[in-house]
């Protein structure tokens, strides 16, 4: 692969060659492949785990793997799709474009930018390492769900809980970092005549979401560390037998947890709004209160984590109060929505396979959007919480519409990154498949819920019957769509059709304004923006 | 909407061909109590906002996909900013949820008023199983799922799939009708959730917590539900069965439980033959041993330990009825002696020492239980 890159690269490009270019590589385009690689990897191992499950709901009666399994299952598929591909697949994007949207050579802490990524394969090898060590017979990997609420995880959780506590830790450290170097990037190479608010839309809400992970991943540290002491030193901090508090475990993770959905979407938000401008020919719509509206989410996302613990027997004032806050949610994303409309108002739209990406996002995202409120309401939560309603939900907004945004993102920059246009044929193939079967597979899913079915149950009474095998057939054309945008990204890094420095007729930015293939070295000199 | 619920139904037909069918259902049920009355009512009104709302939105989008493409020969607009717009869709909004929070707080204000109540049942989780404790009665019985054998691969496929696979439960929590019951909350272990759709209740069992909520049952009915919060390996298999009875029934019932409780008493002061343990104890064991260390006894390598040969249940007798009956701490072994009465423990144990090849044939009586605990 490197290779057939190489030899597009400008001449005067030093470049340091083999296995060491990757292991110590200091460069954010080679760091950013690297992330997204490692998120793409990611993403078929979780993916596969999820097959498992759908595979074992098929029919009601147990089919293929005891209940022990099914819920390390449930637990490894949570736990890698969100730490493993979502996280490390927007830091990837955010490593190689925010240095080439603000003009900056490189990012500015580049050595701990090696550092960051680099602990990845030793957080997730760990987390994979207990399952491995589970189909050996070993005892069991982790099977709490990716929630690990005390004491399951605590007094009774497996031996091999504290591989994940370390792993978690890891991966916390890593996203700090990660985050400290997207901030110091943002602060202090922006070229000059770039204002705060001349910065794309993609810049600004990575730069918010890197302050919501400096934020709240020491909490998780916090929490998986009072964890370890529980499990190992005899603390009770999480153990009422002990004197603790199995419900501080919910708050302190939830503190962490619901920055933690935002985490996941903002940085969608900013490449659905970079796509959507490019596609409708068109500026976007109300730049500055998209910007106002990411502040305003970010900071809402602090003050709302309770309403994920309604059942939990929460004072009735803290029912409302949480109720309330989590409602004034909706109307920042409601201006998001409405922005992006407004942009595709009255444009000349095209739709290339990363529009039509962002369009689904813009359809599913809001439909996740709409349940989303409906479970803010407590005294209808009662009836939603922990059910497949709520699996509909967090697959919408993430699964359609963070994923969703990441495969949009991979198509509308890989033509920069590479040099090549892929292949559009394939691509919309793709996004068909991917759009129809996460549909069949995630929509009957609200019924599920509503009829009664709770969530990360192995096997199920009667009347789930139809909806689940339904779900099933939508999970299998979802999963193996996907093998067909691996091939087109390797069709696409080993050749094509060479693309343009603007490549689309409507992009507008200063990573458009580089070569493509983008040098190994961008922006030596600082360009001025007007 | 019903010619969707004809393809879902045929699609259904297809994949099932062979299972038996329950008649599915694809929205909230309104349930019999005014909370699940009152939350139905809220969510439906929600869901038609939302529907209003996207019919809106995505109208735009659509409209605007169709006559706004450039193949099409549209020709981008300049505008990129409106105040006044802007505002406008930030009030509309901030206006539709006040409206919606109205009937909520209503709702939930109401849900959480537990004074008054006539009656109080503790509800207690275990793994994997309810406990109730009628408060005002000395009634307590636990609730076990009827089959068992449903929670393991190997034996799955011997249990029939009826309408009420994963749905019964061997003791019903038995209420009378039109009384107002403080339900009262709380875990043995892990947290659990009890969850009853048709009452709209559903309260997470803590350990360590009293959770409260209340019911006023209109009907007679058996009612049921499920644990909502993952508890572990069976969480999937500890149902709620619910009976409501007329209140003249549920008095009946409370006087046989009694009378059953007083046989049950003078059970234990007799002396069985081993014969009687060993049918009585292969019972005990499959509706509270079973989930752990399996039908076969050879338990799951690495998670639960096997008593197939094992040094406890082949050894010393009172170490096998202390850690029946005392647990070990620290891990998923439970006390059972605040579970099962000493005919259960002694029967039990009798069965673990003599089943699988163990043949120790030792025979344990109630009395050695009694001197035991």
């Amino acid at each position: 692969m490197s290779a057939v890159i190489e030899e597009h690269h400008d001449h005067h490009d030093h470049k340091p060659t083999g296995i060491g270019r990757w292991l110590f590589s200091t460069n954010h385009k080679d760091i950013g492949t690297m992330y997204l690689w490692f998120s793409f990897i990611m993403f078929f191992v979780g993916g596969s785990m999820a097959l498992i499950i759908r595979a074992e709901l098929f029919q009601p009666g147990l089919q293929l793997v005891e209940p022990e399994f099914f819920n390390q299952m449930t637990t490894l598929h949570g736990l890698i799709m969100v730490f493993g591909v979502i996280m490390p697949g927007f830091v990837g994007l955010a490593n190689w474009m925010v240095p080439m949207m603000i003009g900056a050579p490189d990012m500015a802490l580049p050595r701990m930018n090696n550092w960051s990524f680099w602990l990845l394969p030793g957080a997730f090898g760990l987390l994979i390492a207990s399952l491995i060590m589970s189909l050996m017979g070993l005892g069991s990997a982790p099977n709490f769900g990716w929630t690990f609420y005390a004491p399951l995880s605590t007094t009774y959780g497996p031996a091999s809980t504290d591989y994940f506590i370390f792993s978690v830790h890891m991966m916390g450290i890593s996203s700090i970092m990660g985050a400290i170097n997207i901030i110091a990037t943002i602060m202090n190479m922006r070229a000059p005549g770039m204002s705060y608010m001349k910065m794309p839309i993609f810049v600004w809400t990575w730069f918010i979401t890197a302050y919501l992970l400096i934020a709240v991943m020491p909490v998780l540290a916090g929490v998986v560390t009072m964890m370890l002491m529980d499990r190992n030193f005899g603390t009770s901090f999480f153990n009422a037998a002990g004197g603790g508090d199995p419900v501080m475990f919910q708050h302190v993770f939830w503190f962490f947890g619901h920055p933690e959905v935002y985490i996941m979407i903002l940085p969608a938000f900013g490449v659905v709004s970079q796509i959507v401008p490019t596609f409708a020919r068109k500026k976007i719509f109300g730049y500055s209160s998209m910007v106002y509206a990411t502040a305003s989410i970010a900071f809402l996302s602090f003050i709302v984590w309770a309403h994920h613990m309604f059942t939990t027997g929460m004072p009735v004032a803290g029912e409302l109060f949480f109720m309330y806050a989590t409602m004034l949610i909706a109307i920042p994303t409601g201006v998001k929505v409405f922005n992006w409309v407004s942009t595709m108002w009255r444009g000349s739209m095209t739709f290339e396979t990363p529009m039509l990406f962002a369009i689904g996002f813009i359809f599913l995202f809001t439909i996740g959007g709409f349940t989303g409120l409906m479970m803010c309401i407590a005294p209808a939560d009662f009836q939603y919480h922990d059910t497949y309603f709520i699996v509909a939900h967090f697959h919408y907004v993430l699964a359609t519409g963070a994923a969703f945004s990441i495969m949009a993102a991979v198509y509308f920059w890989i033509p920069k990154w590479t040099g090549n246009m892929y292949d559009e044929k394939l691509g919309k193939l793709h996004f068909w498949l991917t759009a129809i079967g996460g549909n069949i597979l995630f929509f009957p899913m609200h019924f599920l819920g509503l009829a009664g079915m709770p969530r990360r149950i192995p096997d199920y009474s009667l009347q789930f019957a139809e909806f689940n095998a339904m779900a099933t057939v939508g999970a299998f054309i979802f999963g193996f769509s996907q093998l067909i945008f691996l091939y087109n990204v390797i069709k696409t890094i080993r050749g094509g059709e060479k693309a343009t420095d603007r490549v689309w007729e409507g992009a507008d930015g200063l990573e458009w304004t580089l070569p493509s293939p983008a040098p190994f070295h961008s922006f030596t000199t600082p360009p001025t923006v007007k | 909407m019903r010619a969707a619920k004809h393809v879902a139904g045929l699609l259904g037909l297809m994949f099932a061909s062979g299972q038996a069918l329950a008649a599915y259902q694809m929205n909230l049920s309104p349930g019999v109590t005014t909370f699940s009355q009152g939350a139905y009512d809220i969510h439906t009104m929600v869901m038609w906002i939302c529907v209003v709302i996207g019919a809106i939105v995505f109208g735009a989008m659509i409209y605007s996909i169709i006559n706004h493409r450039k193949s099409k020969g549209a020709v981008a607009a300049e505008f990129h900013d409106n105040t006044t717009i802007e505002i406008i869709w930030t009030i509309i909004p901030f206006l539709i949820l006040i409206a919606m929070a109205i009937p909520a707080t209503k709702v939930l204000l109401a849900m959480e008023d537990t004074s008054n109540s006539d009656m109080s049942i503790k509800v207690t989780g275990y793994q994997w199983k309810w406990h109730y404790d009628y408060l005002d009665e000395e009634i307590s019985f636990f609730s076990n799922i009827t089959t068992p054998d449903a929670a393991n691969l190997s034996t799955n496929a011997s249990v029939k799939k009826d309408d009420e696979y994963l749905l019964d439960v061997d003791n019903k929590l038995v209420i009378p009708v039109n009384t107002k019951i403080r339900l009262l909350f709380t875990s043995n272990d892990v947290i659990h959730a009890w969850w009853l759709p048709a009452f709209g209740v559903k309260k997470d069992a803590i350990p360590g917590f009293i959770n409260e909520s209340w019911i006023n049952v209109p009907e007679p009915g058996i009612y049921r539900g499920k644990c909502a919060e993952l508890c572990g390996k069976n969480h999937g298999f500890m149902p709620i069965v619910v009976e409501a009875k007329s209140k003249e029934d549920y008095l009946a019932w409370v006087n046989s439980q009694k009378t059953a409780a007083a046989e049950a008493a003078a059970s234990a002061e007799k002396t069985w033959t081993k014969a009687d343990l060993m049918s009585h104890g292969e019972k005990v064991y499959a509706t509270t041993c079973g989930a752990c260390h399996q039908a076969n006894g050879e338990g799951l390598p690495n998670v639960f330990p096997a008593l197939k040969g094992s040094a406890i249940a082949t050894g010393d007798i009172a170490k096998h009825i202390d850690t029946v009956v005392h647990g070990v701490s620290g891990t998923a072994m439970q006390a059972f002696g605040a579970q099962l009465n000493d005919a259960d423990l002694a029967a039990v144990i009798t069965y673990e020492r003599n089943a699988w090849g163990n043949d120790t044939g030792d025979v344990v009586q109630p009395s050695n239980i009694k001197a035991a605990r």
